[in-house]
């Protein structure tokens, strides 16, 4: 009996495969949470390390860590930052001679040359450079990004992505974030859990100082900055747009508060400040980044290998709440996904059209449709407004379409999105084009 | 993963979700905004213009009081909404140079629910109700044309005489205003 739960050294060198000792005692026997039908061993081993995963944004360095000393053996990252001096302080894959140079680049040698075997895959840009095609290739992708806005581009394309023919396009999404000594970390099925967008309501909304304060009675520096940035730049270099990342740009701001901190007898303003004003830098804590990154990169690793239950199952709770700033605090719950959701709400279907129908139509047609009778409806793709029922400027401009041809309106396969005064959800169709 | 999967199926067996190519999809901040568009009341002192009707981020609100100080006025104010809406609010600049306690010389506009207290379920009508009541009540409490809310706490019959003055295009203690009257 002994024998058989004696780890299984099929990756490499049995020295080599050592380092995973404790990794291996969960991937080669059962344990009181694996499903009765999982089967431990070389498969699940080999699954791990297969998995192709994708690590985002800036909590990259702990995320890319920790997914390779789990396991996992191809790695991609993307990240568009260079390494800045005020990052050594935490980010402890890079080295002072490593400043200006690609983040994504310098971690990923670095985590290749500690962990061997690992391949790491560095992209250095935007998560918006690619496409669905390039997102196709991972088994799920985990994410530290520090915008809102990112969230929910990247939510949309993997909800977007998924195709119900083919089981490979659901890809698990893992999301976490941090702010201070405050973090979260959730796990969405796009389309079958509740989403970024369902889930909006959960960001705090970025704390601001009413536009009369600044204006008049400044008390704090940030405000001498805040009115330097919002209200200086717009009547002096109204021409000019504000670029965060010059140094000249952020000069101007400085000087700018600086002086009218003077003139309010407030101190404190200094660049870095500005800088952090500026670009809404929320300080980071090292440790709660840790905390969440690592919470995250767990996740990842019972998703991969099913060796215990994990966060987001469907049904079951998909959000894991850190509060530090009060004391310690962790609360996992099941955010609910929102019918309404203009995300995963409502997805598109198909609906064959006859090129030739005109909008009016077509727009009559969907009045006797039998699951929603839309007998109002407004009417858009993404690049054009087709038909808009309110307010009556839009309606007067989008009139002219009503006589146009669909095929000259849109292209075959696109989405049209649909609202209706009688409905909450917005309805989504793709065009196809019947021949 | 093979277990989830056969969920999603259980669940979509009655829904038939798109297939096929792949296009650009609406976006979430245009999907919003669509059904803000549809809900809001303009009523009969409020017009929208939009330079490009294919671009619903991007608009124009003229509110023409018909009661108060600044009745037979006629205010434009610019609307800027970015892919992040409803996260950040809408960018709401009046276009013109006026003489009103909450609007600088520049444009901006003080009003809570354009920053301070702005939540994802406040809607554009909720804000274009809050710029007609600024011209209801102005306000001096929360200045941003300092002048003109000194004007209006300490002499409200000057500061009447002086938004007469600045909308029909003259100027007030040196400043010279745009003509807004209809
Ligand atoms: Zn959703």
């Amino acid at each position: 009996m002994a024998e058989d739960s004696k780890p299984n050294f099929s990756n490499g060198a049995g020295a080599q495969r050592l380092r995973w000792k404790y990794l291996d005692n969960i991937l080669n026997r059962p344990g009181p949470f694996t499903d009765p039908d999982w089967e431990p061993g070389e498969a699940v081993v080999e699954g791990l390390s297969r998995a192709k995963i994708l690590g985002a944004g800036g909590l990259g360095c702990e995320i890319l860590k920790n997914l390779a000393l789990s396991g996992f053996k191809d790695i991609h990252v993307i990240d568009m930052d260079t390494i800045d001096v005020s990052n050594l302080n935490r980010q402890f894959l890079f080295r002072h001679a490593d400043v200006g140079k690609f983040k994504a680049e310098v971690a990923a040698r670095f985590v290749e040359k500690r962990v061997k075997g690992v391949k790491i895959t560095p992209y250095c840009g935007k998560i918006q450079d690619k496409d669905e095609d390039y997102y196709m290739q991972f088994a799920m992708i985990v994410c530290g990004l520090d915008s809102i806005e990112a969230r929910r581009w990247i939510n949309a394309t993997l909800v977007g992505m998924v195709d119900e023919n083919d089981p490979d396009s659901l890809k698990p999404l893992i999301d976490g974030g941090t702010e201070g000594f405050k973090g979260q970390a959730r796990v969405i099925f796009p389309t079958m859990t509740s989403c970024i967008e369902c889930q909006l309501d959960m960001h705090a909304p970025r704390a601001a100082v009413p536009l009369c304060t600044l204006a008049t009675i400044p008390r704090q520096p940030q405000h001498c900055i805040e009115w330097a940035h919002i209200i200086a730049w717009e009547e002096e270099r109204k021409d000019i747009t504000l670029d965060n990342d010059d140094p000249e740009h952020i000069t101007w701001l400085y000087q700018k508060a600086l002086k009218r901190a003077q003139e309010f007898n407030i101190s404190g303003v200094t660049y870095s400040m500005t800088q952090g004003v500026v670009k809404n830098i929320i300080p980071a804590i090292a440790s709660t980044n840790a905390i969440v990154a690592a919470s995250c990169c767990n996740e990842a690793f019972k998703i991969a290998t099913s060796t215990n239950p994990f966060l987001g199952f469907p049904e079951t709770d998909n959000y894991m709440m850190y509060t530090g700033d009060e004391s310690i605090y962790t609360y996992t719950f099941q955010h609910m996904k929102k019918p309404d959701c203009p995300v995963c709400g409502n997805l598109a279907k198909n609906l064959e059209v006859d090129p030739a129908f005109t909008l009016q139509d077509f727009i009559e047609s969907l009045a006797e449709r039998p699951e929603a009778q839309l007998k109002k409806p407004t009417i858009r793709t993404e690049a054009k407004s087709l038909y808009y029922q309110s307010p009556p400027a839009l309606e007067e401009q989008t009139r002219p379409n009503l006589s146009k041809k669909l095929n000259e309106l849109v292209s075959d396969g696109e989405e049209v999105a649909i609202s209706d005064p009688a409905f909450q959800i917005t309805f989504k169709f793709k065009l196809l084009f019947s021949k | 993963m093979l277990k989830i999967w056969s969920m999603k199926q259980k669940q979509q067996q009655d829904e038939s979700a798109a297939t096929g190519p792949k296009k650009k999809k609406v976006t979430a901040a245009q999907l919003r905004v669509q059904k803000d568009l549809s809900e809001l009341s303009l009523g009969s002192t409020m017009k929208t213009y939009f330079p490009n009707p294919d671009d619903i981020l991007n608009f124009t609100l003229t509110i023409e009081p018909d009661e108060g100080m600044y009745k037979g006025g006629r205010f434009n104010f610019s609307f800027a909404i970015n892919q992040n809406f409803p996260h950040d609010p809408p960018k709401v600049k009046c276009t013109q140079k006026i003489y009103h306690p909450n609007i600088d010389l520049e444009g901006n506009v003080c009003l809570n629910i354009l920053r301070e207290d702005w939540k994802p379920v406040l809607n554009l009508n909720a804000v274009i109700v809050g710029l007609q009541f600024l011209f209801l009540e102005p306000n001096a409490s929360d200045p941003l044309n300092k002048e003109a809310a000194e004007d209006l706490k300490s002499n409200r019959e000057g500061f009447k005489r002086n938004v007469r003055s600045a909308m029909g295009g003259g100027s007030v203690k040196g400043q010279s205003y745009e003509r807004v009257l209809k």
